[in-house]
This record gives structure tokens, sequence and C-alpha cells, in this order.
């Protein structure tokens, strides 16, 4: 009764061009592409469109189709929320009135573009992380000069989320076994807010002890294996050729992209 | 989603790239900092204790309870493991958990990142530590100290990086301060209230259990007092800023165009040729035009490149 690895693992098992990509070459492209994404001005809706035809053809080339990298993104898109307020307080002229409610043109023009911009930069992050696997991303990281300790604790962290998420999957299991409903509808159920509140405190907490508990008990077997508390990991291998040229011709569209949009939309 | 997004994990495009890189070397600065003492009282131990935590804490945000209406309450973390494990070792289980989330997820941004870590993982630990040993020390070691100082700890981490991201959203010309700021407070300060009552029935049952725990907590680390200065001076300044851009929005404003003077004082970086829209060209709607065309024209040869693969593969296969 444990729970679908695969479930919380995003990867997708694949052997398409963008899986085989360097995972180092796949961190810094899916980087610089969202930073890209940023730097481009509100309103440059051509160059929108040519980003957004970036991260397709990456969806393309990774196999996992155009529709799955959409339907995904669009479970980042609530946050816009926030930038709605935007319609009605930029002044400017006005678009289009709605009853006594006047939207703004600039206001308007500044929301779709934070909401474009949103949108495509959480495709590629979705393509770095269904075409990578979660080693790799590790490396990666690693290359990048992160420091090797905090990369050791988030490889040590994914490799018991699993364990642990199945932990609290099994005590929320547990938690709705013992809330019955009684037949009697004058019998109320369920506690008050705050009863609910500590009933799951109490799980928190003692999840918090567990896992502290299995901490003592990891650190036994690493221990017991030769840990010294010296992370040490394989040198990592020199880049192919063939993704130094891609690492290349990525920075040049989007340098490209960026120096149009800022030259001719500023 | 099995795992519910949260309101405080700011996407990518929300922010302005001078607000992203300056929150990304703030959050640099503490999470470093934060390595290097874990690393000096934990040793060896550091690893496995900080990565099965860090763990924990992301699946424990999964815990919740229901509310009234469907709504209900959930747990972020930040003042329980702070609380538990000190300040330090809070900072650097938030950093592993909003790192995942952002990096695998997609529950907040990667260039947004910066600002993540610091709201979640550096404001909400440093408010938590500076209020809860603030209630430590009035109720002078007695038991009301740690509940009372767990639910506020809890309720301010939560309450005060709200703010933080709100003031990030409005100094980036997101969201109107008059309007982000109430928002966000009003919406966290129910939040919070969630967030305090688990960790005070947490707080209870690791009484219970394993009171130990809870002095290993009290006990300071050295170098503790610097997270302790900065929280309080930290929640001081977000509380008294806020509703202070909140009535004034058009300072925030005047710090919006001062932070895109910086990014607009970038610009000769790409004007290679002054006085022209396009290089060599002078007439705008044609220079438009150009640019068009030449974007067009890369993003056109990249496609092809990409479908002549496909049809490589396909012919192979």
């Amino acid at each position: 009764m444990s729970l679908h690895v695969h479930f919380l693992d995003p990867y997708q098992t694949g052997s398409s061009l963008v899986h085989r990509l360097d995972p180092r070459v796949k961190l810094i492209l899916a980087v610089a592409f969202i930073l890209a994404n940023a730097l481009i001005p509100s309103g440059a809706w051509a160059i929108y469109l040519l980003m957004l035809t970036l991260s397709l053809s990456g969806a393309v080339l990774s196999e996992l189709g155009v529709g799955f990298v959409l339907k995904r993104a669009f479970l980042a898109l609530p946050f816009v929320l926030a930038a709605f307020p935007l319609l009605f307080t930029v002044p400017g002229p006005t678009a289009f009135s709605v009853g006594s409610v006047q939207i703004s043109m600039i206001g308007l023009e500044r929301f779709a573009s934070i909401a474009l911009k949103s949108w495509i930069s959480v495709q590629a992050a979705i393509l770095l992380a269904t075409t990578t696997q979660f080693p790799d991303l590790l490396q990666a990281m690693r290359a990048l000069r992160l420091p090797r300790l905090l990369v050791a604790i988030i490889g040590l962290m994914w490799r018991y989320i699993f364990v642990i998420v199945d932990e609290v999957l099994r005590m929320l299991r547990a938690r709705a076994a013992r809330s019955g409903v009684s037949v009697d509808a004058s019998l109320r159920s369920g506690g008050s807010v705050v009863w609910r509140a500590r009933v799951t405190g109490g799980m928190a907490g003692s999840l918090f002890l567990r896992s502290l508990e299995r901490s003592d008990r990891i650190y036994a077997a690493m221990v017991a294996r030769g840990y010294d508390g010296e992370v040490r990991s394989f040198p990592l291998p020199p880049l192919s050729t063939v993704n130094w040229l891609v690492l290349g011709g990525g920075f040049f569209v989007l340098m490209i992209l960026v120096t149009l949009a800022v030259l001719v939309w500023r | 989603m099995f795992l519910k997004p949260m309101v405080m994990h700011i996407p990518d495009g929300f922010l302005s790239v001078a607000v992203s890189i300056g929150m990304w070397v703030l959050a640099a600065i503490a999470i470093v900092f934060a390595l290097i003492r874990v690393n000096r009282d934990l040793g060896e131990r550091e690893v496995p204790v900080m990565g099965v935590l860090a763990a924990a804490i992301f699946a424990g945000q999964m815990l919740n309870f229901t509310v009234a209406g469907g709504t209900s309450g959930h747990l972020l973390g930040a003042a329980l493991a702070t609380i538990l494990l000190g300040p330090w070792a809070g900072i650097l289980i938030l950093t592993c958990v909003v790192g995942i989330q952002a990096l695998i997820f997609q529950d907040g941004g990667i260039l947004a990142l910066g600002a993540n870590l610091f709201n979640m993982g550096v404001i909400g630990v440093a408010v938590a530590y500076a209020v809860y040993r603030l209630f430590q020390r009035i109720a002078g070691g007695q038991k009301w100290g740690i509940f009372v100082g767990g639910f506020a700890a809890a309720w301010a981490s939560v309450f005060v990086a709200s703010l933080a991201v709100a003031l990030q959203l409005a100094i980036s010309g997101t969201s109107p301060a008059n309007i982000a700021i109430p928002a966000m407070a009003g919406v966290h300060a129910v939040i919070g209230v969630g967030e305090g009552l688990i960790t005070l029935g947490a707080l209870a049952l690791i009484y219970a259990a394993r009171r130990d725990l809870l002095k290993i907590g009290d006990a300071q680390p050295a170098g503790s007092k610097v997270v302790l200065i900065g929280g309080t001076l930290l929640a001081i300044l977000l509380a008294v800023l806020s509703p202070l851009a909140s009535a004034f929005p058009d300072g925030l404003e005047r710090v919006a165009e001062d932070v895109g003077f910086i990014e607009t004082a970038q610009e000769p970086l790409y004007n290679i040729i002054p006085d022209y829209v396009f290089p060599g060209v002078s007439n705008e709607a044609l220079a438009t035009i150009l640019a068009g065309i030449v974007g067009t024209l890369v993003v056109l040869g990249v496609s092809l490149l990409v479908a002549y693969n496909r049809r490589k593969a396909r012919s192979v296969s």
C-alpha cells in the first residue's frame, strides 16, 4: 500500500534529444531562457510569440508533446490574480470600460505581458523537470558551483521524500479512518476548527519526531559504511562538442531575441 | 494537484529583473552563512539530519485540516523547524524545501527563487526565531512561553513573509501597493492562524513525548544573535513599511521607477549605435518590421532544425 513513486516525480522516461542533452546544458539554458523572458519589455508581442515558439520546439523535441507541456504550464497561472489590479490602476488612455470601471490600455498591456511571460517561463521549467532525472540535476547543480554540502543535503532529501510522503499518506489515511460520521444527524462530527487543527498539529509533531529518529538510524548506517562527513563525488565528464554547440546556439538565439526586443520596444 | 501551490510562491514573470537578482544576492548570503554555522554545530551529522528533516517539512506541507466551505489550513513549517532546530538549520531546511518546489514542481519560479528563498527561508525563519525568543524571555522559562511563543512565531513568520511578497510585487510594478499589501496581509493573517494552530499542536505533542528536544532548542547556538536582531529588524521594518507603502503608493511608485531606472541604465549595453532604433536604420516603423523579420528568421531556423531532426529520427526508427 505504498505511494506510487511516479506520482510525485515529474520525470517522464524517454530517450529524445532533449532527454539526452547534458543536464548542465539543460539547466543553464532553462535559466537563460527564463532570464531572457524577464528582460523582454512589456508589449513586445512578436518576441513573446517567438519565445513561445522556442519553448514549444523544445516540447516537440522532447517527444512529450505540446499538449502535455501546455496543460502543465496552466497550473502555475492562478498567481496572475496578483497582477489583476493593474488593469484598473495604471493611468493611461482607456481601452474599454465595463460599466463604470475603466480598463486602461497600458494596464492591459502590462497585465497581458506578465501573464504571457509567466506562462512561457514555466514551460521551460517544466521541460527541465520532466526530461532530467533528479541525480543528473544534482550533478548539474554541482557543476554550477553550488556549495557541495547543500547539494549533498538536497540529494539526501530527495532520497527520503518518497519514504516520508508515504508516512504522511498513512497518517492521513488513519485520520480519515478514525473520522466517522454518525447516522444520527443530530450528533455533530468533526469537532471544532481549533480541535481539528490540533489533531493535525499532533500529526506534524509525530512526523517530525519520527523523522528525527529516522535520521539517527540513517546516520548510523552511513557511518557503518565508512561515512566520515566528507562529501565525495565523481568528477564530471567534459561537455561533448554537440552539447557545446547547443549551449552556444541557445545563448546566441536568446541574445538576438532580447537585443531585438530591447532595441525596438523600449 | 497533489501538493497545493501556496499563495506565497512567486512564479517567474512577476518580479522585475533588478528585484529578482537583488533577492538572489540577499538569499545567497544568508544561506552561505547558515551552511557554515550548521556545519560547525552539527559536523558530519549535518547531511543526514538536514536532508531527512527537509523531506519531513516538504511532506508535512501535505498535512491539512478543513476549515469551512472547502478551504483548508496547511502547514508551512518554517516556525516549527526553527523552534526545534534553531535558526541556521531552519534556513537550510527551508532552502532545500523551497528550492525543490521550484525546480521540480514549478511551485514558484526559478528566477524568482531568490525572492522565494528570502521570503520563506530567511524572513520566515528569522522572524519566527525573534518572536519565539521574545516570548521565551517574557515567560521566563515557564511552560506557556513555549506554546504561546510557538503560536505567535508561526503566525508572525507567515504574516511578515507575505508582507515581503507584496512589497516585492509592488516594487516590481506588478501589483499596486495599495491593493497588494492589504490583500496579501489580510489573507495571510488568516492563513497564519492555521499555521499557528498546527505548530501549537505539534509543540504540544513534542512537549509530551520528547521534552528534551525543546530544551535543545533553548540553548542558543553561537551567532544566533545576528538572526535575533535581523529578525526583529525585518519584522519591524516590514510592519512599518507596508502600511506606509500602502497608504502612499506614489512613494513606492517612485521606488519602482528608481529600480526601473537601474534597468534602463543598462540600455547603453544594448544600444550599439545610438539614435538608431535598429542598427543602421533610422525609420522606426521600418526598424520594427526588420526586427520582426530577423527574429522570425532566427526562430524559423531553430524550428526547421527541430523538424529536420524529427524526420531523421523517424526515418531511422
